[in-house]
């Protein structure tokens, strides 16, 4: 299972790729395998200000639907439009086609709660169990 | 709370581990929801063929003297009409009219039938018969745990069931069955199915379950076969419009607004219910089941309210991301000035009113193989 090492992790099984101030968010390898084919995927509105903990958006596989909790705050700058018509694009691709939102962070500072790759390795090797 | 220990297991239990089935509980059993993904094995079943291990569905097997006037007394459908080797759809209702189950009467012959009931009513079912049977000159039992059931569903059905069997399958007509062997196991291989292509539902000893589904397994490679998990036989029944026990039907619906009335036969013989349905008939539909497509993105769930400009009118009984349209569908009780095919409604899919159409059930053509 991939956990790239660039990436920080919530326990919820979100990624956050951070590059200065903006930051891109999807699901995890690990999330997209467990929810199964993902057939809906709801975005946010661009410039609507998603907060770090709090759901800013749904994926939903054709037996489940999951919340998608935010793994920081900020605005939101972009959104994935392709999830829309292809929202299988989460689980061929979870790390690089299947991104969902990117933001602005509002606080850098809330990154230093999130998990780094090893232990978010070890989180999904216990849920496993 | 459940744990996984206390969930009956099939005898393929242990197989559907060894080909990565996601096992799930499911109406007291554990059960495969999905192997490679319920899309991909939906369209295999669309496409090619799919195997279903169904183990967790009841049979019951009545015999005896009164086996056919009890079997009578306690369906809606006519059960007189019957011949040897052929199977019926139908209800099994309370007094009131409300459905104890919904399934499958089989006649071996005259004096002798089983029946495939719904996993969760099994036991249910058992005991309302018995209870009706008072002092009835038949035998009842209860089969389930000895009988494995499986599907074999799609347009190869009958070409890869055919390399494990010697009658000609083909002489096997829809709804009707046969006391045959698969691999040299004794078997009854029945012309039905719950996906809307053609397809067998195969009944075995459960110790030789594993045997003849390995047999199947291998027989099927040259026709892409795979294992399908509940994940998929759920989104091809949805797409069949065919009802679910517990969804759209269960002890407090009206059968006949579920659209059930072809399977409710008022003029046989007494049975139970026929007073309270024949008024339920005169007095007209308050509601009918129609299904529901989207016209925009989103995924339609149970219980998501059904609304027309805003206020609501029903809530979907069954709802899914349909595999083959791809798009939303469901199915829904509304009253009958909503029921026409065209008619705009919207479903709520959390704060959002996505739009929708009332559509006939099935939502695409089925292809089972009728004479």
């Amino acid at each position: 299972m991939e956990v790239p090492k660039d990436l920080k992790y919530t326990q919820e099984h979100e990624w956050i790729r951070v590059d200065g101030k903006k930051a891109v968010i999807g699901i995890s390898e690990f999330a997209q395998e467990q929810l199964g084919d993902i057939v809906f995927v709801e975005l946010p509105e661009v410039g609507s200000q998603i907060e770090q903990g709090s759901p800013f958006g749904v994926v939903e596989s054709v037996k489940t639907v999951s919340d998608l909790y935010a793994p920081a705050g900020g605005k939101v700058m972009a959104v994935n439009k392709e999830l829309e018509a292809h929202p299988e694009q989460v689980n061929s691709s979870p790390y690089e086609n299947g991104w969902i939102v990117e933001i602005e962070l509002a606080d850098e500072a809330e990154l230093d709660s999130l998990l780094d790759p090893d232990d978010y390795s070890e989180q999904c090797k216990n849920e496993m169990e | 709370m459940a744990t996984s220990s206390d969930l009956k297991n099939t005898p393929l239990t242990p197989v559907h581990k060894e080909l990565g089935g996601k096992l799930v509980p499911f109406a007291g059993w554990q059960m495969p929801i999905q192997f490679q993904g319920v899309m991909q094995e939906h369209q295999c079943v669309r496409d090619g063929v799919g195997i279903f291990d169904v183990s967790h569905m009841g049979e019951i097997e009545i015999q005896g003297p009164s086996a056919k006037s009890l079997i009578q007394k306690l369906m809606t459908n006519d059960i007189d009409s019957m011949q040897d080797n052929q199977a019926l759809y139908t209800l099994m209702c309370m007094e009131n009219g409300g459905v104890v189950d919904d399934l499958l009467v089989h006649r071996f012959s005259e004096n002798h039938y089983f029946l495939c009931v719904n996993a969760s009513n099994t036991e249910k079912d058992f005991q309302w018969i018995l209870k009706n049977a008072g002092s009835c000159d038949a035998t009842i039992r209860n089969t389930s745990y000895e009988t494995a059931q499986l599907a074999i569903q799609g347009k190869h059905s009958e070409a890869l069931l055919q390399k494990l069997c010697e009658t000609p399958l083909s002489e096997i007509r829809y709804y009707h069955f046969k006391k045959e062997k698969i691999h040299n196991f004794a078997s009854i291989i029945a012309r039905t199915g719950y996906t809307g292509e053609d397809g067998f539902e195969v009944y075995v000893d459960a110790g030789h379950a594993e045997t003849v589904f390995r047999a199947i397994l291998d027989a099927g490679k040259e026709f892409d076969l795979q294992p399908i998990g509940l994940g998929a036989r759920d989104t091809l029944r949805m797409e069949m419009g065919y009802a679910l026990y517990g969804n759209e039907i269960n002890e407090e619906s009206r059968p006949l607004e579920a659209g059930l009335g072809w399977v409710i036969k008022l003029g046989k013989d007494e049975f139970i219910g026929q007073a309270e349905l024949k008024k339920q008939k005169d007095e007209g539909n308050r509601r009918r089941l129609v299904g529901v497509r989207l016209l925009d993105r989103g995924v339609p769930r149970p219980h998501y309210r059904v609304l027309k400009n805003g206020a609501p009118v029903g809530e979907l009984t069954s709802g899914t991301f349909s595999p083959s349209l791809n798009t939303g569908i469901g199915l829904c009780y509304v009253s009958p000035e909503y029921a026409k095919p065209g008619t705009e409604l919207e479903v709520e899919i959390r704060k959002l009113s996505v739009p929708a159409e009332v559509v006939k059930p099935p939502f695409l053509p089925t292809r089972v193989k009728k004479d």
